[in-house]
């Protein structure tokens, strides 16, 4: 529901500050390991969380998307374990928001409709569906929007002014502006660039607009919080999951620390910055 | 399936939104919708300028080679005993299969939007091979990813494409093979969308792909369509081709769809059968969403695309094209399958009648027409699509059949 991720894009701003949304696959390495992931997540700073829907063709991820998905899938993660984490997830946690980010096949697989039934019932707050597109809105956006749930629509630096309206009239919750034209965790985008970015999309929405890709550390997360309402973490957040698994890709007892050190220095990041327009 | 109400043309399609029945459509990546409508509205504009077809037709001739002969395969005809065989010879062409009819149309198109870097996916290698000579001709960047198992099995078009001076990338990913190129190839577009040009191999990807494709392949169906009139004075009975993608496939099939006494027959690869590892999306398929298009596809409960099989590359695909998904679903087209053994022993019996030796996919088509063919009448005219030589297949042929080439 749009609710909790307004509230706490409402709680950010009175804090003056940029939230911090947090990448990690479902399932990844295995079930158990990734909800105490996923319960570590706000604990060590994240606003947000996105829990990736395991797919094995992720034609716009990067290597470490990939390979994370594959993990998942090798140890059985499907849509049904997914949402079952959430509401394991949602048991102890009802107020940050969980946005699930995938693509279409394993949901219009699922079906569509008992899909969203289902998600909502999680405790699912938004979608992000890669390769949909406005020009697919029928598809999923249009449903999502009418079960209550929030479709986040990506803009690009190739959407232009023309474009934007077409990619925002449907969007709800944030949106989520990819800085480079690339797959996730490749380049490091010019952060001068994005805070001009984020001005271009605000003059055309009044919802949040957050930032990801290729941000890797707390000061690369410093850097976008000074000109956008959000920063988005996810491959960086992958590769330190990923550099403590064993020789057959199982967790250790460094897996989930791994990742929430990361996050409290990115959240340290995010903090560090105090937006004027606040304080 | 049959409560869908037959059309009055089978030749309309898509709509304006790329749409097939369900099939089609436009599922990518945000990043790529403003290059694929620009795409969309170039390809709109070369269609309507007759300065874009005389450019396509004097290449087609001088450079390709076309038309591509309409043979009247006479020793196979007896020797089966039924209909009478004619070979639509695209394994003639420049390049040596159909593959360089759309790529041909792409780098044109390529050239008017002002692209100088071109990439491309390709399995068996002919599309990739394709590619690479027609940038070497109008000296474009050509970049070509291939699975790595693909690079593998496929080395004399590798090396043909490094010589044509083109940069073959060997695909680690998921299952090297054809669909992970394809993968690879749409992460290149992503990063690098402004001066690069996809050209994509198959009647698939978001539209207008699958319809810009099918354009540029159908001069094999209206060749022939003239060319049986004159070897026959009649249009033919029944065309038979092989599925991977589906290119070679719609591009005789889709002039004869209104033809509606026609009977035509697609071969998917059932590989080592529609029970075990295969690649027949239609036969073991179901519909679902891949590489920016609805179609039918090989994958488990949850929407993961399976492995796909065939000892053809070329046919090694979890996918279809969407405009095969819709006229199997209209049941305009007949889709049935044939294995591994079945396109070898098929291979075999044309090179031994005919003095052709077939590419592995077309072979697929063959070893559904021994089965057809005997079934048919003497004056029954079957046209089978050639699509491919076999000279790329026959280190994994040697391999199959225990021989060793040194």
């Amino acid at each position: 529901m749009t609710k909790r991720i307004e509230a706490r894009f409402e709680q950010c701003r009175a804090e003056g500050r940029a939230a911090l949304v947090t990448y990690v696959m479902a399932g990844d390495p295995d079930p158990e390991t990734s909800l105490a992931i996923l319960k570590s997540l706000p604990k060590a700073g994240a606003d947000i969380v996105e829990f990736g829907l395991p797919f094995t063709d992720p034609m716009a991820d990067g290597p470490a998307i990939q390979a994370a998905g594959l993990r998942a899938l090798k140890m059985g993660q499907d849509t049904v374990k997914t949402l079952d984490l959430i509401r394991r997830f949602r048991a102890e946690d009802q107020d940050t928001p969980v946005i699930l980010m995938g693509y279409f096949n394993p949901i219009f697989v699922y079906g569509v409709d008992r899909f969203l039934v289902d998600a909502r019932e999680a405790g699912v707050d938004g979608l992000i569906v890669v390769d949909l597109p406005p020009e697919e809105d029928d598809e999923l956006c249009l449903p999502a929007l009418k079960a209550g749930l929030a479709f986040i629509r990506l803009a690009t630096p190739t959407t232009d002014d023309k474009r934007l309206p077409t990619v925002l009239s449907n969007t709800a919750g944030f949106v989520y502006y990819v800085s480079i034209t690339g797959i996730t965790g490749a380049a490091t985008p010019d952060f001068g660039k994005v805070a001009t970015a984020v001005e271009r999309i605000k003059r055309h929405t009044p919802l949040p607009v957050v930032v990801g890709f290729g941000v890797k550390s707390g000061a690369h997360a410093a850097a976008v919080a000074e000109g956008a309402d959000g920063v988005v973490v996810g491959s960086a957040l992958i590769d330190a999951l990923k550099g403590t698994l064993d020789g057959q890709d199982r967790a250790t007892a460094g897996s989930v620390e791994a990742v929430t050190k990361l996050v409290k220095e990115l959240s340290e990041g995010v903090r560090s910055v105090a937006k004027r327009a606040a304080a | 399936m049959s409560a869908q109400a037959q059309p009055n043309s089978f030749r309309t399609g898509p709509d304006e939104r790329g749409h097939f029945g369900q099939f089609g459509g436009r599922f990518v990546a945000e990043t790529l919708m403003p290059n694929i409508l620009e795409l969309e509205k170039a390809y709109e504009e070369a269609r309507n300028d007759p300065a874009f077809h005389a450019d396509m037709a004097s290449y087609s001739t001088h450079y390709i080679g076309r038309p591509s002969p309409l043979y009247f395969a006479e020793r196979m005809t007896e020797h089966l005993g039924g209909a009478k065989i004619y070979f639509k010879r695209e394994e003639l062409n420049h390049t040596g299969a159909h593959k360089v009819n759309n790529v041909l149309g792409q780098i044109l198109l390529a050239r008017r939007m002002g692209k100088k870097r071109i990439i491309a996916e390709t399995g068996a290698g002919q599309h990739g091979v394709a590619t690479a000579t027609l940038c070497a001709r109008f000296g474009l960047d050509c970049v070509v990813y291939m699975g790595a198992v693909d690079v593998e099995r496929q080395k004399p078009n590798v090396f043909r494409m490094n010589m044509l001076g083109a940069k073959v990338v060997p695909v680690q990913s998921g299952t090297k093979t054809l669909k992970d190129a394809m993968n690879e190839a749409l992460r290149d577009w992503v990063t690098n969308v402004s001066d690069t040009f996809y050209c994509i191999g198959t009647v698939a990807g978001p539209h207008p792909y699958p319809a810009m494709v099918r354009d540029f392949q159908c001069v094999i169906g209206n060749e022939t369509r003239e060319q049986m009139m004159q070897a026959e004075g009649r249009l033919p009975d029944s065309l038979v081709a092989c599925i991977g993608g589906g290119s070679n496939a719609i591009g005789l099939f889709h002039p004869f769809l209104d033809d509606k006494d026609i009977e035509i027959y697609g071969v998917e690869a059932a590989g080592h059968g529609l029970d075990k590892l295969h690649a027949a999306s239609l036969s073991g398929g179901r519909p679902g969403v891949l590489h920016g298009n609805r179609t039918y596809l090989l994958m488990d409960h949850d929407g993961q695309i399976q492995d796909a099989h065939s000892i053809s590359a070329g046919l090694d695909y979890p996918g279809i094209g969407p405009e095969h998904a819709w006229l199997h679903e209209m049941g305009r087209v007949t889709y049935i399958s044939a294995t591994d053994e079945e396109a070898l022993e098929a291979f075999q019996l044309c090179s031994r009648l005919e003095g052709i030796l077939p590419a592995l996919e077309p072979s697929h088509a063959l070893a559904k027409v021994m089965e057809l063919a005997p079934q048919k009448p003497k004056d029954h005219l079957m046209v089978v699509n050639i699509s491919g030589r076999g000279d790329k297949d026959l280190f994994q042929i040697a391999e199959h059949l225990g021989n060793q080439i040194v």
